[in-house]
């Protein structure tokens, strides 16, 4: 039994496959493979746009779905254990999607469940399905995954979507260049891990002129509540935005990438530039967790 | 010679030696001594060339087996064990870090799942040269310093 909690989980050649079936849906989004199965969403806390597109992907693949959209009205407030919520569920569905506010509750609810779990995001731990999002989105826009220069701006200190992105870009010969205020840099490990793959990384400051080079320039937001001197936020907030004219000297194929929402780390004159994808992007996560749910159930 | 007084030889049984004197209650805790009904002996701030200070566990009549006496290596990566037989050393050891580790430490992170369900604790040894654990629920890295052992 497969399922999909940490992006780890799935190997270089599983990204892959997941990747090729989510454009099979693209071209082909409404097929009835999940006929007579029934999918539980279960959002612990709520997430409006993460939980919509998961259960788009289940109707377009003629599934049904049970589930709750907050814990406020379930028996969890009445103080029952996951283990118990999660036993009771697995009995009635096929496949369990969720979303929890505790880290590592996705992987304890996969050892107890008896159908698949799929993390729809477990705190600031892990949000695979993102990961996958953001890997097709550079793959359709770039032709390819490998060999490519994935810039990351922003928060990338507690950014848990650049942690699993640089994790899972690192099987495709990715050079990275880490832009960051001086207190939100991209945390040893990671860059540990990289330098054991022999894998090329930079780190600066600055937003504009490090980007030029970069065939993805993957945005996040900068919250206010990460830093401990808030004169240092707001020296760095109007640095970390980027702006047409920044984008001007950058290369002709690079894509502005962003796991949403926005706040102000975008401008938005930059919506109307054909190097922005963002909305694009979040479309593309419909027909990526339909990959991903039919390769978790071993229906493709 | 002077240190076999300071703790008292045994016949048959397991000498530890090396621990950290600061690492002496948390061995004896991960080994579960204090529930033990064997003749334990040991002493801790002896001087040691290597270490400047060390404690030293000796019971009688007990082996370990390797993945029971690996699980000190959290605390006491240096230890070395003297496996006795009639008053003589047979065999020595040195503690091994093992691959993965469950219900020994605590998860430094007060979100993760294992702090808040009823469940033991399971990480991975991502480094052994100095001792570094990723979580196996939450993923969370803590290095060697920031190792909290179980009560
Ligand atoms: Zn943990």
């Amino acid at each position: 039994m497969k399922s999909l909690v940490s992006i780890t989980d799935f190997s270089k050649d599983e990204i892959l496959k997941t990747l090729d079936l989510a454009s099979e849906f693209e071209n082909n989004p409404n097929q009835n493979i999940l006929n007579n199965k029934v999918v539980a969403s279960i959002f612990f806390e709520p997430s409006t746009r993460t939980r919509l597109s998961f259960e788009t992907a289940v109707n377009r693949l003629g599934g049904r779905v049970i589930g709750f959209s907050d814990s406020a009205n379930t028996s969890v407030s009445k103080g029952e254990t996951l283990k118990d919520t999660i036993s009771m569920i697995a009995n009635y569905a096929d496949l369990i999607i969720m979303r929890h506010h505790i880290e590592g509750a996705a992987r304890y609810a996969s050892e107890i469940s008896r159908v698949p779990v799929i993390n729809a995001g477990d705190g600031a731990n892990q949000h695979p399905s993102q990961t996958l999002l953001d890997m097709y989105s550079i793959k359709k826009t770039q032709g390819k995954l490998e060999n490519l220069t994935i810039a990351m701006v922003g928060d990338l200190k507690y950014g848990r979507t650049v942690h699993s992105l640089l994790m899972a870009m690192s099987h495709f010969n990715t050079t990275f260049k880490f832009i960051a205020p001086a207190e939100l840099q991209m945390p040893v490990e990671y860059k540990n891990y990289l330098n054991k793959l022999g894998l090329k990384y930079s780190e600066h400051t600055e937003l504009s002129d490090n980007i030029d080079d970069a065939d993805i320039l993957y945005m996040t937001r900068v919250q206010r509540e990460r830093f401990s001197d808030l004169l240092e936020y707001e020296k760095v907030k109007n640095i970390y935005i980027l702006t047409n004219e920044m984008l001007e000297k950058t290369k002709p194929n690079v894509k502005v990438l962003h796991p949403l929402p926005r706040v102000s780390e975008i401008d938005i004159n930059v919506d109307d530039n054909p190097k922005a994808y963002y909305f694009t992007q979040s479309l593309n996560g419909v027909y990526t967790r339909m990959a991903i749910i039919t390769y978790v159930l071993g229906l493709k | 010679m002077q240190k076999e007084l300071k703790v008292s030889a045994i016949k048959n049984g397991t000498a530890i030696d090396h621990i950290p004197s600061n690492a002496l209650f948390k061995v004896i805790q991960i080994l579960g001594l204090e529930k033990s009904e064997h003749q334990i002996t040991f002493g801790m701030n002896f001087e040691s060339k290597r270490m400047g200070n060390k404690a030293i566990i000796k019971i009688a009549d007990r082996y370990f087996k390797d993945d029971e006496i690996n699980r000190i290596t959290l605390v006491a990566p240096n230890a070395k064990l003297n496996i006795i037989r009639d008053y003589e050393v047979i065999e020595k050891k040195v503690v091994e870090v093992p691959d993965f580790i469950e219900g020994i430490a605590k998860c430094i992170n007060p979100k993760c799942v294992s702090n808040i369900e009823n469940i033991k604790s399971k990480f991975k040894v991502i480094a052994k040269d100095k001792v570094t654990l990723q979580c196996h629920y939450c993923e969370r890295i803590t290095n060697q310093e920031n190792i909290i052992i179980k009560n």
